[in-house]
């Protein structure tokens, strides 16, 4: 198809707390996409940067300043922010300038290095700020957000803690073993279970951590990547979509949901919705999925995911879950990465890790976590203030 | 409500009706397409379907139901101003009926998780957010109603 574009090269540096600049965590990743694809730097074209956040404002502005890391070439350059979705952002906009024909080859880049513990906005006395006045007024963390969702699951469809610490523990074991994971153990369900309560039903064990990682793509056009392999991963599908009016679950960093008593409900829920763009723009519906990367910043919220994406009803997640169908052997394994489970959040390099285990899934290159005979495989996640982020990729 | 004779302030100006009697949180609504918001909006209407920037305000319905809730058990980073000792407190998100809204608030002292139950019908109160050394910050809470 015309509209698809090759995933050439990918990389990632390891994640964890390293301590180290972000920038660092991004060239290495960069380095290692393009030997990974076989391109020179100083053939790349078209820089495409996820923004980390210093002091309330793009960091370094992303893009550049991994450019001049790796020697300045007089690449084009454009630097994106969506908070979790940024790397999504920042292959939508190196996947529009190929398919434009402005370029053949893109670099994309995002690295991070998180502070620890939680997410805080940045200082002063900023009450026109909805993501600052959440902290003032509710001490509304990111967690209580899980929170509310996970405790919403179990109220309607009856989940327990115990399904949710299945999740951890399935991504714990997928994900053990991937050398670019931060915890590289298995946790059991005592475990999960025993570790400290944070945001009731979910305990430390089952929430993101912030860590600190990099991860980079070589993304090229068709004709481009012909000249350097045969059987090119490529992008099917791109969503960075955003929610429609009236958006009625209720979302960080808000206080309240849209109301819905003048206006109709759009067709599609904003989290049903980031998905089917992708399956949209790839021809393909859940069904022909052979895994999926989903953002488990909580083990709950993975359940959420699986009915979004459509891989099962509404409902049915918990079932889905503890069916195995999820695990890895199973009908459509889900985090075979370990997803954040494992990794914890590197928020501008998260979505571009995401797309570089589907890659090397694709290509069979994964070792004891592969998927076996994955020829379909997708990322979502969301970032707040309402961005959606997913890809599709296939071989 | 605390008894210090301290100046009662809002945590944010024009979020609230500040009448303990009838305390309510103060939206505003389209004067178009008549959609209430909260926080409130007052500027430009919000509906992709409607060009309206007059608005008037709009108390929103003082009890609903409850749609989820959870708690902070460790102190939550700056702004917040935390109790010290820090007491754990839920946090609920409750639907209203009127607007088809869910609007969040910390829940009363006193009512944890352990009490709560979603459907449940909640009541928006006002309660001490934090005091300083000029002023007691008062803030939205929901409460169980009585059964």
């Amino acid at each position: 198809m015309s509209d698809e574009i090759a995933v050439l090269g990918v990389g990632m540096h390891p994640w964890g707390k390293w301590g180290r600049n972000f920038v660092e965590y991004g060239v290495k990743a960069a380095q290692d996409a393009l030997a990974d694809a076989g391109v020179a730097w100083s053939d790349i074209q078209f820089v495409a940067g996820g923004d980390t956040v210093r002091n309330g404002y793009p960091g370094y502005v992303a893009g550049a300043t991994f450019a001049q890391a790796l020697g300045w070439s007089g690449a084009q350059v454009a630097s994106s922010y969506g908070a979790c979705a940024t790397g999504a952002q920042a292959i939508a906009t190196a996947r529009a300038q190929i398919l434009a024909g402005l370029c053949d080859v893109a670099l994309v880049v995002g690295a991070d290095a998180a502070p620890k513990g939680f997410f805080a906005p940045t200082g002063g006395d900023r009450p026109d700020d909805p993501d600052w006045l959440r902290f003032r007024v509710l001490g509304a963390t990111n967690p209580i957000y899980f929170g509310l969702y996970a405790r919403r699951r179990m109220e309607i469809y009856g989940a327990t803690e115990l399904d949710f610490a299945r999740v951890k523990v399935k991504n714990s074991q997928h994900g053990y073993t991937n050398p670019n994971a931060r915890y590289k153990k298995t946790f059991t369900i005592e475990d999960v279970l025993e570790s400290p309560m944070v945001s009731d039903p979910l305990r430390l064990l089952q929430i993101c951590a912030t860590s600190d990682g990099g991860a980079a793509l070589v993304l090229s056009s068709m004709d481009y990547a012909r000249k350097h392999t045969t059987d090119p991963v490529t992008v099917a599908g791109v969503s960075t979509v955003t929610p429609q009016f009236p958006q009625t679950v209720i979302e960080m960093p808000n206080f309240a949901t849209d109301s819905a008593a003048t206006q109709p409900l759009p067709d599609t829920p904003f989290k049903d919705s980031i998905a089917q763009l992708a399956y949209e723009q790839a021809g393909l519906g859940p069904e022909d999925l052979d895994l999926a990367e989903v953002y488990d910043l909580s083990s709950a919220l993975e359940l959420d995911w699986y009915e979004n994406l459509g891989l099962c009803n509404p409902g049915d997640a918990e079932k889905l879950l503890n069916d195995g169908d999820t695990t890895i052997g199973g009908r459509i394994p889900v985090n075979a990465s370990g997803g954040l489970g494992c990794f914890g959040e590197a928020v501008p390099a998260q979505a571009i890790a995401q797309v570089c285990e589907v890659t090397w899934q694709l290509r069979g290159e994964v070792g004891d976590r592969q998927v076996e005979g994955a020829r379909v495989g997708l990322t979502i996640n969301q970032g707040l203030f309402g961005h959606g982020s997913s890809v599709i990729l296939k071989r | 409500m605390s008894s210090v004779e301290k100046p009662q302030i809002p945590a944010v100006e024009g979020w609230l009706r500040m009448d303990e009697a009838d305390p309510s949180l103060l939206g505003t609504r389209c004067e178009e397409c008549r959609t209430v918001y909260f926080p409130p909006e007052r500027t430009f209407c919000r509906n992709p379907r409607c060009a309206g920037s007059s608005f008037e305000e709009h108390p929103l319905s003082r009890r609903g139901r409850l749609w989820s809730f959870t708690n902070n058990c460790y102190p939550p980073p700056d702004p917040y101003v935390a109790s010290d000792p820090f007491e754990p407190y839920a946090i609920a998100a409750v639907e209203l009926e009127a607007e088809k809204m869910v609007v969040l608030g910390q829940v009363v002292s006193g009512v944890n998780v352990g009490d709560l139950k979603a459907g449940m019908e909640m009541e928006l109160v006002l309660a001490t957010l934090f005091e300083d050394d000029e002023n007691e910050v008062v803030v939205w809470k929901w409460q169980p109603v009585a059964a």
